[in-house]
């Protein structure tokens, strides 16, 4: 960071719009989420009942925070559909995670030693996909993975199988839109570490002896550990919540926790149930969140 | 940078990337082909055709909801744009202002967080507020998510910059905001237009945020197709998929261009 230069003054007037939006719709919404998890479910519109009303004085406030209840909290402890929503979640995001950082780190890897020239070109072919559409990636592969879809197809054809392969409303379907979704986000990480990597550093190791293999492992692959841990916090994080997914190509019978907050939201409009379920999604993020803060404050700022 | 040459791709380098690129790119090659299929039957090859096109412009709801995304989209990356960019230029330049913690969390939370929570509790917002849900409900909550990406794009463009081009305008006489208009606005600027297309595209992407904050009769286009999606592939869906394709190679090699022409100016950015 270059010393307080003449832009410190103006700089800091333009963080007043930036901050306060930020700040209104960001910080604020959440305040508004956990007071509505608290509350008790109505059949009105919107269906909940009011926790605060300012206008009705100070004894109505002291009863409106004796009505706070922890009761929707307790319901998500207690229901076998949350707690279960939970588990899958957590376990759907770390193997994702996992696959993805097998099949990233190789892809990144290549890239970092492709000619310089070329580098960019491998970049912009990363990038693009991301730039693409979320929904229709995923339906391009409902395309393929349908019942007579491409795959099944072509399996048939080479007599790999010999009737078609149910392959939609799978977890395996669900783990390749996941990881074709997610590819990006944890290559450019990878790649941008593993292209900073000087190569005098292996040619070092070779000197000494080592065998590219023992080099890679003993090198190059604990100086990229900070891209790998940025490309997981990247994909592990909203895969968590991830709703559009497994709601397309995953069955039904288990539900990820971004589903089943949908699901109470859209369907059974319990918004105090659905605002527990954020808030306690939220709690679980919070390490990840905070380090992924941590990481991305240092990429950015320590120049 | 080092010289590459002692580096030569391994057989493992070269399969990796190929299989790497195939997967990335097969199924929307795939897509693309299909939707020029005449036979309705989304599997069986019939012949190229136009018709799922001719199909999708006399479809009066998803035209609508089409419109609705590209006014969201046109409104939210502007807006997006102007405050990321403002936010870029206060953590990149402002040193240690009070609450900068605080404010970088909450430019880099958004980047990762869950769809689903920053949609519900934006809408819990805007229910609280009473406001009537629809166009702008939907555009401030884009601006929201956006104007975090556009930040960290121009944020990084800004960390790259010599920040002696800034003292040497001010040493000529200009007073700060005539030195960052005429040194530093410029050399952000392709930095800039990459952010307020990033921020366009994602705007036109979004699913998840856009069905909670919207309010009954004003879908935008991927809520259409998320509803038609559900009840199995159209053909229809397909050309839709291949228009919207297209207009994000349109913008991409804009963005692409943005670069290349900061590039030219003695700098490398990379659109994100």
């Amino acid at each position: 960071m270059s010393a307080p230069s003449i832009f410190t003054r103006p700089a800091r007037l333009a963080v007043i719009a930036p901050y306060l939006w930020m700040a209104l719709f960001f910080l604020v919404p959440f305040a508004f989420v956990l007071k509505i998890s608290m509350s008790q479910t109505a059949i009105a519109q919107p269906p909940y009942t009011p926790v605060f009303d300012l206008t009705a004085g100070w004894e109505a406030i002291k009863a409106a925070f004796a009505a706070l209840s922890a009761d929707n909290f307790r319901l998500l402890v207690s229901d076998d559909l949350y707690v279960l929503s939970y588990l899958r979640s957590l376990v759907v995001a770390s193997v994702s995670t996992a696959i993805l950082l097998a099949i990233g780190y190789p892809i990144a890897y290549g890239m970092a030693r492709l000619p310089r020239r070329w580098q960019s070109v491998a970049v912009m072919l990363v990038i693009v996909p991301f730039w693409t559409s979320f929904l229709i990636r995923i339906y391009a592969w409902i395309n393929i993975l349908q019942h007579d879809g491409l795959l099944n197809q072509v399996l048939l054809a080479l007599h790999l199988v010999s009737a078609p392969v149910v392959w939609l409303s799978t977890d395996s379907a669900m783990y390749l839109g996941i990881v074709y979704s997610y590819l990006p986000f944890m290559i450019l990480p990878l790649y941008a570490t593993l292209a900073k990597l000087d190569p005098a550093l292996l040619e070092a190791a070779s000197d000494l002896g080592s065998s590219p293999a023992r080099a890679f492992w003993l090198v190059t692959f604990p100086l990229s550990l900070p891209g790998v841990a940025a490309g997981a916090l990247l994909c592990f994080i909203p895969i968590v919540g991830e709703f559009v997914i497994p709601d397309l190509l995953a069955g039904s019978d288990s539900l990820m926790i971004g589903q089943t907050l949908w699901l109470e939201f859209f369907t059974n409009k319990d918004w105090p149930v659905a605002s527990a379920a954020a808030v306690v999604l939220l709690l679980l993020l919070l390490a990840p969140l905070l380090l992924y803060d941590r990481l991305q404050r240092r990429q950015l700022e320590a120049r | 940078m080092m010289a590459r040459g002692s580096n030569k791709l391994s057989p493992f380098n070269i399969t990796a990337l190929a299989l790497g690129f195939s997967f990335l790119y097969l199924p929307i090659v795939i897509l693309v082909i299909y939707s020029f299929n005449a036979s309705r039957l989304v599997t069986v090859w019939g012949g190229w055709s136009l018709r799922w096109y001719v199909e999708f412009f006399n479809d009066r709801a998803m035209l609508d909801a089409a419109w609705m995304s590209f006014r969201v989209a046109a409104s939210s990356a502007t807006l997006a744009t102007l405050l990321g960019t403002l936010a870029a230029v206060a953590l990149s330049r402002g040193a240690n202002f009070r609450g900068r913690a605080l404010f970088s969390g909450m430019l880099y939370a958004p980047l990762v967080m869950p769809e689903v929570i920053t949609g519900l509790s934006l809408l819990l917002l805007f229910v609280a507020l009473d406001a009537e849900r629809g166009f702008w409900t939907v555009t401030i909550a884009h601006t929201t998510l956006t104007l975090c990406f556009v930040a960290v794009v121009v944020q990084s463009r800004l960390g790259a910059l010599d920040p002696t081009l800034e003292e040497a305008a001010m040493d000529l006489g200009c007073d700060p905001l005539r030195a960052f208009l005429a040194a530093t606005l410029p050399l952000i600027l392709p930095s800039i237009a990459a952010g307020w297309m990033l921020a366009f595209t994602l705007s036109l992407d979004d699913l998840v945020i856009a069905s909670f904050t919207t309010g009954p009769g004003s879908s935008t286009l991927p809520i259409r197709i998320y509803s038609e999606v559900r009840l199995g592939v159209k053909p229809e869906i397909n050309a839709i998929c291949t228009l919207i394709i297209g207009a994000i190679a349109v913008v991409i090699v804009g963005a692409s261009l943005a670069a290349k022409l900061s590039d030219a100016r003695g700098e490398s950015a990379a659109p994100l």
